[in-house]
C-alpha cells in the first residue's frame, strides 16, 4: 500500500498510486457534492423564477450548461493526463488510469448534455435537434470519445494501451477546435432563422445565475468525486486482470494438454 | 408535453442516470475488493 | 538515406503492391460506382436532388473507400511478419509514414478521379471552377490518407481493427469532410472565389496531420 496521491515512481511498481485522494477527502467530496447538489434541485426547480421567454424551460438550462462544462473539464484533463503519460519523465500508469476514468466520465456528461438540449430545444426551438454550431462539435465530440472508451476495452499489456490511448485521446483533442471551427463557419455562411439565437448567451441575472453557479459548482464537486471512485475500480480492474492473466500462465506452465479430471480445475 | 413535462424529464432523467453510473461504480469497486486475494 | 529517399520507398513497395493485387481497380472503384448507383435508388433522381447533394455523396463515398483503403493498407502488413520485417528495417518511423501515407493518396486520388468521371455522367455535374476544386482534393486526400494511416497503425496488432478504425476515424475526418463539400459546392455551383477559404482550412488539417503522423508513427509501430 502506497501513500495516497499521484505518484511518480516509474511503472515498476504500477502499484503505487492506489488512490487518488484520501478516503476522508473523497468522502469529504461526496458529501459536499450531495449538499450543492441538493441545493440545486432548490434554486433550479423552485426558488429561480421562470424566463420571460423561455418559460419553466429555461430550468433545464441550470444542468445543461454544468454538464456540457464538465465534459470540457474532463476531456481537458483527459488530454492533460495523456500528454503527461507520454512524456518521458512523467510516465506513469497513474495518468493512464485518470486519463481513462476522466474520458468515462466526459462521454456520460456529453451525452446527458447532448440529452437535455434536446429536451430544451423541444418546447423552446420547436425541434429535437438543430444543426447549430454548437450542437454538431458536442455530438462529434462525443463520438471521439467513445471511440477513445472502446480503444481502451480493447485486451493488451498496460503500457500498450496506455501509450496507443493517449495518442487516440490527444488526437481527439486537437480535433475539437478543429471540428468547432470548420462548423460554426460553415453555419455561419449558412446562417439560418435567428430562431436558433444566443439564448444561451443571453445575459443571465440574479437568481438563474446564481442557479447556474451553483449547478456548475455541484457537477464539479460531482466530477472529483467519481473521477476518485472511477480511479480506484480501474486499479481494481487492472489488478484482476493482471491475477487472471498469471493464473492462465500458471495453468499453461504446469498443465500441458489438457486432462480429464473428475475434479475439474477452477 | 407541456414545458414542465420537458423539465421534469430532463432532471429525473439525469438524477436517474448519475445514480445509475455512481452505484454501478460503488458495486463494481466492492465486487472487485471483495475477490481480491 | 534521407527520408524522403526512405518514404519512396515504403511507397514504392505499397504501390508495387496494389499494381499487382489491383484491388483498388477491380474492387474499390467497382464499390464506389456501386455506392453512387445506390445513392441514386435512394434519392430522387428526378428532381435535381442528386445534382445539388453531389458533392457530399462524392466524399461520402470518397471517405467508406478511405476505410477499405486504410484496412488494406495494414493487411498487407499483417502478413508473413511484415510488420516485424519493418520494424527491424532500420527505417524511421516518420518514413515509413510518409510513405505508406503516400502510397495510399495517390491510391485515394485514382480512386476519386475515377469517381468524378461517375458523378459527372450519372448525376450531372458540371464542374465549373477547376483550380480550386483539383487543390481542394488534393489536400483533402492528404489530409485523409495522413489520419487514415495514422489510425491504421494505431489499430494494427488488433483483432477488432476492421470496425474500429471507422468508429475512430470518422470523427476525426469529419472536418475535411466538411470543406472538402464545400469546396466542391463553390467550384461547381456558387461563386468560386468562396471555394479557398475551405481550401485553406483543408490544407491546414493536411499539414497538421502530417505532421501528427510523422510523430506517433513510430511509437505506434514499435508497440502494434
Amino acid at each position: 500500500m502506497s501513500a495516497p496521491g499521484t505518484d511518480m515512481v516509474s511503472d515498476a511498481d504500477p502499484r503505487s498510486g492506489e488512490r487518488l485522494m484520501a478516503p476522508v477527502a473523497r468522502r469529504i467530496v461526496g458529501v459536499l457534492a450531495l449538499v450543492t447538489l441538493a441545493a440545486l434541485v432548490i434554486v433550479g426547480l423552485w426558488v429561480a423564477p421562470p424566463d420571460e421567454f423561455q418559460g419553466d424551460a429555461q430550468r433545464l438550462m441550470y444542468i445543461h450548461v454544468p454538464a456540457a462544462w464538465l465534459a470540457y473539464l474532463a476531456f481537458g484533463v483527459t488530454a492533460v493526463s495523456s500528454a503527461l503519460y507520454l512524456w518521458p519523465r512523467t510516465r506513469s500508469l497513474v495518468w493512464d488510469r485518470v486519463a481513462g476514468a476522466s474520458a468515462e466520465l466526459g462521454v456520460v456528461f456529453t451525452a446527458l448534455c447532448l440529452l437535455l438540449g434536446s429536451l430544451w430545444g423541444r418546447p423552446v426551438w420547436g425541434v429535437w435537434w438543430a444543426w447549430d454550431a454548437r450542437l454538431v462539435t458536442t455530438a462529434v465530440l462525443f463520438f471521439l470519445y467513445l471511440g477513445y472508451l472502446a480503444l481502451r476495452r480493447v485486451p493488451a499489456t498496460l503500457d500498450v494501451r496506455a501509450k496507443r490511448c493517449a495518442i487516440a485521446a490527444l488526437i481527439a483533442f486537437i480535433d475539437v477546435p478543429i471540428v468547432h471551427f470548420s462548423v460554426t463557419w460553415w453555419r455561419t455562411l449558412h446562417q439560418e432563422a435567428t430562431v436558433f439565437n444566443p439564448e444561451l448567451d443571453a445575459e443571465i441575472h440574479g437568481t438563474m445565475a446564481l442557479a447556474l453557479w451553483i449547478g456548475v459548482l455541484a457537477f464539479t464537486l460531482l466530477y472529483v468525486y467519481l473521477l476518485d471512485l472511477r480511479y480506484r475500480l480501474e486499479v481494481l480492474d487492472e489488478d484482476r486482470d493482471e491475477r487472471e492473466l498469471e493464473a492462465a500462465i500458471a495453468d499453461r506452465v504446469q498443465g500441458g494438454p489438457p486432462r480429464e479430471t473428475v475434479g475439474a480445475s477452477s | 408535453m407541456t414545458d414542465v413535462g420537458y423539465v421534469i424529464a430532463g432532471w429525473v432523467i439525469t438524477a436517474v442516470v448519475l445514480a445509475v453510473y455512481w452505484l454501478s461504480i460503488l458495486w463494481r469497486i466492492r465486487r472487485g475488493e471483495r475477490s481480491e486475494p | 538515406m534521407s527520408l524522403f529517399q526512405e518514404a519512396a520507398l515504403v511507397a514504392g513497395k505499397d504501390l508495387r503492391i496494389e499494381a499487382r493485387a489491383k484491388v483498388i481497380g477491380q474492387q474499390i472503384v467497382p464499390f464506389g460506382l456501386i455506392v453512387l448507383l445506390l445513392f441514386a435508388f435512394a434519392l430522387d433522381p428526378d428532381r435535381g436532388v442528386l445534382q445539388r447533394v453531389a458533392p457530399g455523396l462524392f466524399w461520402i463515398t470518397v471517405l467508406l473507400a478511405l476505410l477499405l483503403g486504410v484496412s488494406r493498407s495494414f493487411a498487407v502488413e499483417a502478413e508473413n511478419g511484415a510488420r516485424d520485417a519493418l520494424r527491424m528495417s532500420g527505417l524511421d518511423g516518420s518514413s515509413i509514414f510518409l510513405g505508406k501515407a503516400s502510397a495510399l493518396a495517390v491510391e485515394l486520388l485514382v480512386f476519386e478521379a475515377l469517381l468524378t468521371v461517375g458523378v459527372v455522367v450519372l448525376f450531372d455535374v458540371r464542374l465549373a471552377s477547376l483550380p480550386p476544386l483539383v487543390v481542394g482534393t488534393v489536400f483533402a486526400t492528404v489530409g485523409l490518407a495522413a489520419t487514415g494511416t495514422l489510425y491504421g497503425v494505431l489499430a494494427a496488432g488488433i483483432r477488432a481493427r476492421e470496425t474500429l478504425v471507422p468508429v475512430l476515424l470518422l470523427p476525426v475526418v469529419a472536418p475535411v469532410l466538411l470543406g472538402a463539400t464545400r469546396s466542391w459546392e463553390s467550384s461547381i455551383d456558387g461563386v468560386p472565389g468562396d471555394a479557398w477559404p475551405w481550401v485553406a482550412l483543408l490544407g491546414i488539417f493536411a499539414v497538421l496531420f502530417v505532421g501528427i503522423g510523422m510523430l506517433a508513427f513510430g511509437p505506434l509501430l514499435e508497440e502494434s
